[in-house]
């Protein structure tokens, strides 16, 4: 799956993504801003899978977006196979589009209820040339169906007529219309029944071996993004706190939040879930938009110490091969210099908070309420 | 690796069986061919509609003529009621009313779509403008739609029909459909931004479709539903302000002309203590077109609602 | 005599227009008092509406309810809508699932629960207040005094649903239904309501029926399990035995479907062939026989029956085989 000779496809360097939050009566003005991405470096090999994990206001989704530039970096690189994304313009950035796509959360959504199958798979060959011969694309149009495993007798039909499983298939018969490099998995299996959630993440896979697809699959659920990632990269409140490869992360990880994130997750297993030892975080998520200070973790960290933790925001920084985490004292910990403590829940004010993983925030005018 | 087919290649997945899909267009209509409301709305409409195209063929006298005019006095309070070849009745000239209804309905009827269909058209260009471009567009759009939405719609009919110097059947039908431009800018303009924000809208841009495209293909298709279920419920109370328009008198000073709102007001302003009948008729049937789009449109709002797909 | 029981509990959905549908077919169970239950299964399989079907929340009309669920010898079905209001916040309370919806958006928190302690504890307003600090510090919402005046919208996610559990707890009942009370919320959130769920059932011997699609929070919080399908129970065992061998093979191919933190990474998802919709009426043979393994030609024939099986219960005409599951399912 992956080789580490491989080159690299896609490198993020410092990628921000702010919201402003907009008030006022009849001119918006700019009040404040919801830090959604703020600051990421991550670099995808070819042929690789990357896992992007992280509860929700994390920044997970927005980061996603902002890569294929359906959300707005604020600032910082995104270098596409050599190309800075992020800095392309008008019908270069449109044929860009091309080689890296997206595969959305909700299936329902995600596709055009007015249009046929067909048609919602012939768009994107459409605009970008691909669809000049005729036979060829009727060939193409098979061949897309027959590798997500759906029946030719789908091409006439319209979304509300399949299942959810089938039509995340569709969605991602779509994404492999236009011949993608780099695919971007926006949580592809949450919104599905848990037993077709296997079905899709098998068919992923097998997509992956057949075509050379590099993923970057982003999701809240831990297990499944470990069973299919080759590296993995947790996020907390727009920032990257740890990353490594997928077995290392599980057997050792270094950083507190993604212990406690490790231990929350429910295993169907009860000799394993009442064996092992729980981490429970304390209090709520914070705000994006009022992120605490220093290291954005330290409100609920029960590793915290009495400096640096609320001062300084720790880099990620390199320890051990190919393993990067972000906290000041995380040699300390992994050699129990450090022990756990209780620690006092803050309770998060609500009003004006908001999720970026849900987009920029339309707090409109007054009129626009109506 | 094809999951679906097991190996004797029998779908055991019901949707191979279906040959050609159903689109959401044909599902919302076979739902409304099974609900009593639209089809009580759809007769009603319907039979309307057959009657104001027929009219001059099926009405049994000549509108104009007429015919009865030596029975009528005024000025001893006598206009003759119903009897046999006049079963509603002459009003003041001594023309039968059951004609002057049923022509009527013509007049009624066009007033009522030119009215609607025009505040659709601007309406939706307005909108469409302010939803596709969004920005300072939509903002400077938005505050005219919102000073449109300020004053009362009634006024706002009557403001308008004060410009026009001299008033004519035109003057009612513009008055009108600026009633319903706000109405229709701001549905539709509203639906385009969620459409905006929508998954499938994303997708597109993602796979590179020109942003014209997406906003034709895309975006319009899915937001004019709520423009049509709108525009079936404006036809209706189009009708009724074009008729208080004409109540007002501020529509076509043509006594001659059978409309329903002109025959209503002059019912109501001069014979209601004579012949109150000559009130009631035309307001009667106002009100049961009305009912019959209203009807109409309420059914196929509900027929377009998609919580509604199974 | 067990705290709850359930016999043959069927609901059937009947809309104008198109076919009766039965969301619950005949489903049966006890709950003892103290014990923790999970009614497991995926969208459509009947779970929540046999939730509601015992607290008498469905809709008056739309729908037809037969079978009895007794609860302290009373059966709840039979009774008049005053007395079942009576009862449901004294003797039974419930868990929803979306917090935001559940709670009143425009009365604050402490009225909701004074509310509830003044109606069936008959509390004067201020010794509710008093007890409803005391209920949210219980469920660990910090600075407690402060919430009663609050809005549900001003608390998160996880702090609305301590709320509701407040609520649902404020009268003491003696059984708790918690329909899918974690699945909108964040996994270290719902880490904390689970372990609150788990803390608070034991310190006041509160009966719990946990009602979820998630099999790892199963694993962890209940004592009996019940895996149901198409509105039936197809399996009914004791926690430790429903995980180690599985005999349904719904149950099986869950558990093999499911990505697991532990397991190793080479190895495969097994899925479940096609989906929920793809399935044949129980009075036909079995709904689960066109995506079963281990399906035979008499499962599209004959309805099988609930039958013991290894101290639980099982609905199968051909289970796993103990080897088959040790080998393939397990890890």
């Amino acid at each position: 799956m992956s080789n580490p000779a491989a080159e690299v496809l896609l490198e993020v360097s410092d990628l921000k993504v702010h919201f402003p939050i907009k008030r006022g009566i009849v001119i918006d003005r700019t009040i404040g801003h919801v830090f959604a991405v703020d600051g990421v470096d991550l670099a995808i090999r070819r042929g690789e899978t990357y896992g992007l994990v992280g509860e929700s206001g994390c920044g997970k989704s927005t980061l996603g977006r902002a890569i294929l530039r359906l959300s707005e970096p604020t600032a910082g690189k995104v270098v596409f196979d050599g190309t800075d994304v992020a800095a392309l313009k008008g019908e270069e950035l449109r044929k860009a589009r091309r080689r890296m796509q997206m595969i959305f959360q909700d299936p329902l959504s995600s596709l055009d209820p007015r249009q046929s199958v067909e048609s919602i798979l012939l768009e994107g060959m459409r605009a970008h040339g691909l669809d000049k011969d005729e036979e060829a694309t009727q060939r193409r149009l098979r061949q897309l169906l027959s590798a997500v495993g759906l029946p030719e007798t789908s091409l006439r039909k319209y979304p509300h007529e399949f299942s959810g499983g089938q039509r995340q298939r569709i969605g991602i018969a779509r994404a492999l219309s236009v011949e993608p490099d780099l695919i971007v998995a926006d949580e592809p299996v949450s919104a599905l029944d848990v037993s077709v959630q296997a079905q899709v993440v098998n068919l992923l896979e097998d997509l992956q071996d057949r075509l050379g697809l590099t993923y970057l699959v982003i999701a809240h659920d831990l297990a499944v993004v470990r069973h299919i990632s080759d590296r993995i990269g947790v996020m907390y409140l727009g920032a990257l706190v740890e990353e490594t490869d997928a077995d290392t992360l599980y057997e050792n990880p270094m950083h507190p939040y993604t212990r406690a994130l490790l231990s929350a997750i429910p295993v169907p297993d009860p000799v394993v879930e009442d064996t092992r030892e729980q981490i429970l975080l304390a209090g709520d998520l914070p705000s994006p938009a009022n992120p605490p200070t220093g290291c954005r973790f330290h409100t609920r960290c029960p590793w915290r110490q009495a400096s640096l933790c609320d001062t300084d925001r720790p880099q990620l920084r390199e320890i051990g091969r190919g393993h990067r985490v972000a906290c000041h004292y995380a040699e300390d910990i992994r050699d129990g210099r450090i022990q756990p403590h209780e620690v006092e829940p803050e309770l998060i004010e609500l009003t004006g908070a908001l999720n970026p993983d849900l987009g920029p925030p339309d707090v409109g005018t007054v009129s626009e309420i109506l | 690796m094809n999951t679906l087919l097991n190996k004797k290649k029998e779908p055991i997945d019901k949707l191979a069986a279906a040959a050609v899909g159903k689109s959401l267009g044909r599902e919302a209509l076979s739902r409304m061919l099974r609900s009593p409301v639209a089809i009580t709305g759809g007769v009603i409409t319907g039979l309307f509609v057959l009657l104001a195209i027929f009219a001059p063929l099926i009405a049994p006298k000549d509108p104009f003529a007429r015919t009865l005019q030596g029975e009528v006095n005024l000025g001893r309070g006598i206009i003759p009621g119903a009897q046999p070849g006049f079963p509603l009745g002459v009003d003041d000239f001594g023309r039968d009313e059951l004609s002057r209804l049923l022509v009527g309905a013509q007049n009624t009827l066009l007033v009522g779509v030119l009215a609607t269909v025009i505040g659709v058209a601007i309406g939706i260009v307005i909108g469409g403008l302010a939803g596709a471009f969004g920005g300072w567009v939509d903002t400077v759009l938005m505050r005219l739609v919102d000073v449109m939405l300020s004053v009362p719609s009634l006024l706002l009919a009557i403001s308008v029909a004060a410009l026009f110097a001299k008033p004519s059947q035109w003057t009612v039908i513009i008055a009108v459909s600026m009633v319903g431009v706000p109405i229709f800018a701001r549905l539709l303009r509203g639906s385009m931004l969620v459409q905006r924000n929508s998954d499938h809208v994303l997708a597109a841009t993602s796979l590179g479709v020109k942003r014209g495209a997406i906003v034709f293909r895309h975006m319009l298709p899915n937001s004019l539903g709520p423009v049509i279920v709108q525009a079936t419920l404006t036809l209706a109370t189009a009708i009724l302000e074009a008729a208080a328009l004409s109540f007002l008198g501020l529509g076509d000073p043509d006594p001659n002309r059978a409309e329903w709102g002109i025959m209503l007001s002059k019912g109501a302003k001069q014979f209601l203590d004579v012949r109150p009948e000559l009130a009631y008729y035309p307001a009667i049937a106002i009100i049961v077109v009305a009912l019959g789009f209203t009807l109409l449109g309420e059914s196929l709002r509900e027929a377009l609602d998609p919580k509604n797909r199974r | 005599m067990a705290l709850l029981e359930v016999r043959d509990l069927t609901v059937n959905f009947v809309r104008r227009g198109e076919r009766p549908f039965t969301a619950v077919d005949g489903v049966s169970f006890d709950v003892e008092p103290g014990q923790t239950v999970g009614l497991v299964g995926e969208s459509g399989c009947g779970k929540s509406v046999t939730s509601l079907a015992i607290m008498r929340l469905l809709a008056k009309r739309g729908n037809k309810v037969s079978g009895s669920v007794r609860f302290e010898g009373t059966d709840l079905l039979r009774l008049s809508d005053k007395d079942m209001r009576d009862r449901r916040g004294r003797d039974l309370g419930m868990v929803f699932q979306d917090p935001l919806s559940s709670l009143n958006p425009v009365i604050p928190i402490g009225l909701q629960i004074t509310e509830v302690l003044e109606r069936h504890r008959g509390m004067s307003r201020k010794a509710a207040s008093i007890e409803a600090v005391d209920l949210l510090d219980k469920v660990g919402i910090p600075d407690p005094s402060r919430r009663l005046t609050e809005y549900p919208h001003q608390l998160s996610g996880g702090m609305r649903q301590r709320a509701l559990i407040a609520i649902a707890l404020a009268c003491r009942p003696r059984l708790l239904i918690a329909d899918e009370p974690t699945t909108a919320l964040d996994v270290t959130i719902q880490a904390q309501i689970l372990a609150l769920l788990r803390e608070l059932v034991q310190d006041t011997g509160t009966a719990l029926i946990m009602i979820t699609h998630d099999l790892g929070v199963v694993a962890g919080l209940c004592d009996e399990v019940n895996v149901l399908y198409g509105g039936k129970i197809v399996e009914r065992a004791q926690r430790h035995q429903l995980f180690a061998e599985p005999r349904h093979p719904y149950t099986h191919g869950l558990l093999a479907s499911i990505p697991r933190l532990d397991a190793g990474r080479g190895e495969k998802l097994i899925p479940i062939r096609g989906s929920v919709a793809d399935n044949i009426p129980w009075d036909g043979g079995c709904a689960f026989a066109p995506r079963c393994p281990n399906a035979l030609p008499v499962c599209r024939e004959v309805s099988p029956r609930l039958v013991p099986d290894n101290g639980g219960l099982l609905r199968c005409h051909n289970p796993v085989r103990p080897a088959v599951a040790a080998g393939g399912g397990t890890r």
